[in-house]
């Protein structure tokens, strides 16, 4: 019972700071410099772990596809079931575990410790709230910079399963013929998919991470505690908003 | 007032001197009784002085006039406007000096004090050069503009935090123990700077301090809150012959080493 109301505080306080930011969104332009930075932090710096990790994903399943097909001489079909699953899904949720486990603790542990310093409190008393100057830019630029990893992401998983087909021996499936039967059961409206998906999972985990962080209350305990609270809700969320937006999406 | 010319080098406040009206306000935190039924008010550009032994609530009284805390009985009034509504930091400018400075540590000491005038676009970026340079000359801080705050010493933190707080050129200063880090000279600068800004600017200011020269030497008046109460309230001038044994003793507190306070508590 504590915990379900504890999750619709939480909701609850998501919901009202989403209100307060959307009405500084007129600030915008001139928080240009502060936008630019977010997007180097969410985007650049979150690009090559993605790139490494969606390599693997994608040789991974090809290898495990691979090996499984062979039994009922499916091995053609491979390039497809790489291409559909990272563009609908697997690029997307891995973007947005990465996100929320390298952006979102950082951007937790930047507001708590601000919150716990006093830092917010002297913004406040200066009639600069919060939401504007700290939330509204992250928020803004999770919204760029997602489809960007995203695609990216999708394109090195599919690159990764075409270099797993071409190099190993029981594959062995020339990439021309592996990029052939990706592209013939994949239409624009997958990678569609998936970019939508990546960009509500990426708003939400910016969302909840700044929430949890501005309501941080005590020390660097505290400051910890809420770390690992928003990683955790964040990784729930994705889970959770991943069937019902696939459902919905179908 | 004065010419535009030989304008005080400190800051140049638009806006009539506001008061501060104090009713009946009480605040617990759980069981703890913070402040109880505490009234005053603070008359308009004068200097309030508060003080009191540690943990009598000074800190506490000052968020509740700066509406970082709610009462949770009374109310706090500025200008008749309620501390806690939304429009009120909009209509009045306070600046609090927190006791533990609360600067941005992100920023640069440059940066802390331009973020004020530049978020709130007050002014082209030449001006708020200049108007933040002078802040920082007027507290001696001339050569830390592209510190960090990790990079200061305690008094140095406090003195940027003096300092973003009159680029603010506030209407109502709050201070919370502005000299209790410094060396006696600049605390006797910091007296100067606020006994200005009143005179010369009409500026309101409630300073919790410890300080005893900057009370006798500045304030208007005086109050003393002990245990969330408070026990005096009336002009400087009284304090030097208190009537009541516990501000007298708070005043003037004999070190008596045949029978040292801590030694009674043990009994
Ligand atoms: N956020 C809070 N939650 C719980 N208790 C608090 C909180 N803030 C202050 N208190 C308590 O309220 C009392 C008054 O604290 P306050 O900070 O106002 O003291 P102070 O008079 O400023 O002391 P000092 O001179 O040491 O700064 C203390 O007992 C403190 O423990
Ligand atoms: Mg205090």
């Amino acid at each position: 019972m504590n915990q379900l109301t504890s999750i619709l505080e939480g909701f609850g306080r998501a919901m009202l700071l989403l209100i307060e930011s959307g009405r500084h969104l007129g600030t915008l332009p001139r928080q240009r410099a502060r936008f630019i930075e977010q997007c180097y932090l969410i985007g650049y710096t979150t690009l090559p772990i993605v790139a490494i990790l969606c390599f693997f994903m994608g040789s991974v399943l090809a290898l495990q596809s691979g090996y499984s097909m062979e039994n009922f001489g499916a091995k053609q079909f491979i390039g497809s079931l790489v291409g559909l699953s990272f563009a609908r899904e697997l690029g997307p949720v891995i973007v947005a575990i990465l996100v929320a486990g390298r952006v979102g603790s950082a951007i937790t542990a930047e507001l708590a410790s601000m919150k716990v310093y006093q830092e917010i409190d002297a913004l406040v008393t200066m009639n600069i709230p919060p939401a504007r100057m700290l939330v509204l830019p992250r928020l803004a630029a999770v919204l760029v910079m997602m489809p960007v990893l995203t695609i990216i992401g999708i394109l090195i998983g599919w690159f990764g399963g075409a270099v797993v087909c071409t190099y190993v021996d029981f594959i062995s499936i020339e990439p021309e013929a592996y990029f052939a039967a990706l592209r013939s059961f994949m239409q624009f409206k997958d990678v569609g998919t998936g970019i939508l998906k990546a960009e509500i999972f990426g708003f939400v985990i910016v969302l909840i991470c700044c929430s949890i962080g501005l309501n941080t209350r005590g020390g660097p305990r505290e400051i910890g505690a809420s770390v690992t609270k928003a990683v955790v809700a964040s990784l729930i969320s994705i889970l959770v908003l991943d069937y019902f937006v696939t459902k919905a999406l179908l | 007032m004065t010419c535009p010319l030989h304008r005080n080098p400190i800051t140049a406040v638009e806006g009539p001197a506001v008061g501060v009206s104090i009713e009946h306000l009480s605040k617990n935190f759980g069981r703890l009784q913070a402040l109880r039924d505490v009234s005053f008010a603070v008359e308009p550009g004068e200097i309030f002085v508060l003080m009191g032994p540690s943990g009598s609530g000074k800190s506490v009284l000052l968020k509740h006039i700066v509406g970082l805390e709610a009462p949770s009985d009374g109310r706090v009034l500025i200008e008749g406007r309620d501390a806690t509504a939304e429009g009120t930091l909009e209509n009045v400018r306070i600046a609090m000096v927190f006791q533990a400075g609360a600067l941005f540590n992100s920023l640069s000491v440059y940066d802390n004090l331009a973020l004020y005038p530049r978020e709130h676009r007050l002014g082209t970026e030449a001006g708020i050069r200049e108007k933040v340079m002078r802040a920082l000359q007027i507290l001696s801080l001339e050569n830390t503009a592209h510190k960090f705050p990790s990079e200061l010493s305690g008094g140095m933190k406090k003195r940027v935090a003096i300092a973003r707080a009159l680029v603010m050129e506030p209407q109502l200063m709050l201070y919370d123990e502005p000299t209790s880090e410094l060396d006696p000279i600049m605390g006797a600068t910091i007296s100067e700077i606020i006994a200005t800004l009143r005179d010369e600017y009409h500026v309101t200011s409630v300073v919790v301090s410890h300080d005893r020269e900057l009370a006798l030497g500045i304030a208007d008046r005086v109050g003393i809150l002990m245990d969330g109460s408070l026990v005096f309230l009336g002009a400087p001038a009284e304090l030097h012959a208190p009537e009541d044994p516990r501000i007298a003793n708070f005043f003037h507190p004999k070190i008596d080493l045949k029978n040292p306070r801590f030694k009674s508590l043990e009994a």
